[in-house]
């Protein structure tokens, strides 16, 4: 009823070039930004911010950045984690080897060592594709591990490998609290997503998908597979590299080569494929969906045996919180296998058809 | 529309659950961070266990800290840094937190840096960061009992005396096959000063975590035929390393074991295969100990027991019940001084943590006679005592050597001294002054 495009006419090329270019999409969008930027902080605890909307915010961005090369490019990675460790590790030195380094330039330093890292390790995609390119990128995983372990100097020689920052602060305001953590890293993603939205739908994101439509296609009506490839291979890992000083930096502290394992490429690649591929706004999906569902089920499922007049194990409870999340996992890509963004956008459509469906 | 209603139903339930929590606001709550699942469960298990099971003693027999009862809430972090954070950050919210043990090296680095914000003590008892032993320049870490360093010292004492004396340790070669990660690579720096000093070789193995691959590692131990081989494992890399060494013939009984590969998970497994292996032992165990009678007769005959019966007094069950006993023990110093009969905050805590004194004839008291040796702490040292003994699995069960061994101050020390004041100067950071 409310949600519908009629009388909306577009005049003029900028008006239907609009990032929503329906009016409702807008607002609803700027709304939901100035919640995240005003409402929640009036809400929300520090258990709320530095359990869930600080992790999700910050692994949002890495999900952002994975779509990117497999959902739009369809590279299949499994190097991400190596790519948030370089992100990381790359802006810990910048930060603790030049003095009176500003935290947004390290940052965005550590972001340009992850692209380099990245251009390096997808330079196989332009040999190899599927799932052999995933198992290459695997190599970036092995790689970034053995590189943070083993050589001293990333971590500022620390006997132990484990390194650490802290008295953040952005132009000489400190970040220290919960909620400017949970400010400056949803600064940092809302400036990203605009950014990489605006990408994709440019030529470089259309090169991009035509490139994972069909790469010969692609290549006959002359767009140059190195180029797009390994361009989306430098995007990517440059969001992914702020990711992951953002997670190191803000969401641990201090943090081990372990904090970037194998797993969290994993988690990303699963974040990209329930959220949606190709999609910005199921990057955000698949993200709440791997982060927070857990922590939901974790603190739910013992007050629902409580309710029924048991007790269960935290063994148990973790054990079942798997299982759940798995059959879940399984369910929804039964259900809707591109992913919930594919379910937010009948969802939509369903609105305006409402009430005269056809 | 089924499935909204039922998880907003959840979603109230759970908010209400969090409310009748709090409505206890008069206990003392101690968060307890475990692991019973992934690949260090095998370890973390009876761990955990020990660590509830003797809140619940304190309870049930005592009625409490000086009548003010203990609450605690379990939260499971399979081991990994982010979990652990979520669980650390869920559970320090409640009131009257005492002081959190998280249970992983990887943890401890990440709360660290939290816990001077949230004022609330870190116990990371033979574990953790060796340099927080300062407790001016760490002044809410607690590694009691010993750290990496201590314990990497006095393998190569032990080494050393059977060896027939330090200065026979020239020219030998001692392999050190460790967990890649911090808690491996924690007591490189103290080994290589030894090595220094004494003028053996140092041979570094490193195995990826969580360490059931060491095929590599094996032969090249093989190739080189080291004299002395340290295991710095944990969970599965340690029962792989001994069945390892069975297969590649590596003498058990040159092979010596962190306190963390000695315990009954690590070996049980391996049986036969794996004696004459050594390991240090921070504690003494069995059910024997007058504190393991008492659980099993306050808590595991009342059917509120943790774990499996048979489990209580092995040796990391006693370990967990070590580390609950010193956070108790903590509560109790502080309440000395802050009025008996209240909860107290966790920077009251800390000051009873930093000002513990317990005498042989308390231990006794304690029923933890057997089980270690006295414990004094005070504002600059964190850790307490560094007592440890060697023990030697017989193919059955572990049994103690008698020898008692401290860590080289003169080796430590200056170590501590150095790392952290390099600690403190890449944080900007001041050392307390007000404590001498």
């Amino acid at each position: 009823m409310f949600y519908r495009e009629n009388g909306q006419f577009k005049t003029s090329y900028k008006a239907d070039q609009q990032i929503f270019p329906i009016l409702q999409d807008k607002i609803g969008v700027w709304l939901l930004i100035a919640a995240a930027f005003i409402v929640v902080p009036m809400f929300a605890g520090d258990y709320f911010y530095q359990a869930i909307l600080i992790p999700l915010v910050i692994m949002c961005l890495a999900a952002l950045g994975v779509n990117i090369l497999v959902g739009y490019c369809g590279q299949i990675s499994l190097g991400s984690g190596a790519f948030m460790a370089v992100g990381a590790y790359g802006a810990f030195n910048f930060m603790v080897r030049v003095p009176g380094m500003p935290l947004i330039l390290a940052l965005i330093l550590g972001g340009l060592c992850a692209t380099f890292f990245g251009i390096l390790f997808g330079l196989p995609s332009l040999r190899v594709k599927g799932l052999y390119l995933a198992v290459a990128t695997l190599a970036a995983q092995f790689f970034s591990d053995w590189m943070f372990l083993r050589i001293k100097w990333f971590t500022n020689d620390s006997p132990s490998g484990s390194v650490s920052v802290s008295h953040l602060n952005f132009f000489g305001i400190p970040i220290e609290s919960a909620v400017s953590e949970y400010l400056f890293c949803l600064a940092v993603l809302v400036v990203i997503a605009i950014l990489a939205k605006n990408l994709v739908r440019g030529a470089i994101g259309r090169e991009w998908m035509a490139i994972r439509d069909m790469d010969v296609a692609a290549s006959v009506i002359g767009i140059r597979p190195m180029y797009a490839k390994l361009s989306a291979f430098a995007v990517s890992s440059f969001i992914i590299g702020v990711a992951g000083a953002l997670w190191a930096f803000v969401h641990l502290g201090a943090w081990e080569p372990a904090a970037f394992s194998v797993d969290v490429s994993f988690k990303l690649l699963f974040m990209v494929i329930i959220g949606g591929m190709g999609s910005i706004m199921g990057s955000f999906f698949g993200a709440a969906f791997i982060i927070v569902l857990p922590i939901v089920l974790s603190l739910v499922l013992p007050a629902i045996a409580n309710l029924f007049g048991f007790q269960i194990s935290t063994a148990g409870v973790s054990h079942a919180e798997f299982i759940i999340f798995g059959a879940l996992i399984v369910w929804f890509l039964i259900v809707e296998p591109h992913g919930l963004a594919k379910l937010w956008s009948i969802g939509k459509q369903k609105m305006r058809m409402w009430p005269f469906p056809h | 529309m089924k499935f909204t209603r039922l998880a907003l139903a959840a979603t109230l339930v759970a908010a209400s659950a969090g409310f009748a929590g709090s409505a206890f606001a008069q206990d003392q709550f101690i968060p307890l961070l475990s692991y019973r699942t992934g690949a260090y469960a095998p370890n973390g298990i009876p761990w955990a266990n020990g660590k509830q099971d003797y809140l619940k003693l304190v309870n049930e027999r005592d009625g409490g800290i000086n009548g003010v009862k203990i609450a605690f809430e379990e939260c499971e972090t399979g081991y990994a840094t982010d979990r652990g954070v979520e669980c650390y950050e869920r559970l320090k919210s409640k009131p009257f937190v005492a002081a959190v043990d998280p249970q992983a090296t990887g943890i401890t680095f990440a709360l660290t840096e939290k816990a001077p914000v949230d004022k609330i003590p870190l116990i990371t008892l033979g574990y953790g960061l060796s340099i927080a032993k300062d407790g001016n320049a760490f002044q809410w870490n607690f590694p009691f009992m010993g750290s990496y360093w201590t314990g990497a010292d006095i393998l190569i004492q032990h080494i050393g005396k059977k060896a027939g004396g330090m200065d026979k340790l020239k020219g030998k070669k001692i392999a050190l096959i460790y967990h890649d990660s911090p808690f491996g690579k924690e007591p490189i720096p103290v080994l290589q000063e030894r090595a220094k000093a004494l003028g053996f070789e140092l041979q570094l193995l490193p195995v990826t975590a969580p360490g059931v691959e060491q095929k590599a590692t094996w032969l090249q131990l093989r190739q080189s035929k080291p004299d002395y081989a340290l295991l710095w494992g944990w969970g599965v890399m340690n029962s792989t390393a001994l069945k390892e060494a069975q297969a590649t013939g590596f003498p058990r009984d040159k092979l010596y074991g962190v306190w963390w590969a000695g315990a009954e998970p690590d070996v049980r497994d391996v049986g036969e295969g794996a004696k004459g292996y050594q390991a240090l032992a921070l504690n003494g165990f069995g059910q024997n100990t007058k504190v393991s009678q008492d659980v099993l007769k306050y808590v595991h005959d009342k059917k509120a027991g943790t774990g499996p019966r048979d489990e209580v007094g092995s040796v990391l069950y006693t370990r967990g019940m070590i580390i609950s006993m010193l956070t108790v023990e903590g509560i109790r110093t502080a309440q000395e001084k802050f009025g008996k009969g209240k909860p107290m905050t966790g920077e009251q805590v800390r000051w009873g943590l930093e000002n513990l004194n317990l005498t042989e004839a308390r231990l006794k008291e304690l029923g933890f006679d057997q089980v270690m040796r006295p414990l004094k702490t005070a504002c600059n040292d964190h850790m307490g005592s560094t007592w440890a003994r060697i023990h030697t699995w017989d193919g059955k069960k572990w049994y103690m050597g008698s020898d008692w061994y401290q860590s080289d101050d003169k080796v430590i020390e200056p170590l501590i001294k150095e790392q952290a004041d390099k600690y403190l100067s890449d944080k900007k950071l001041a050392r307390r002054t007000e404590c001498k």
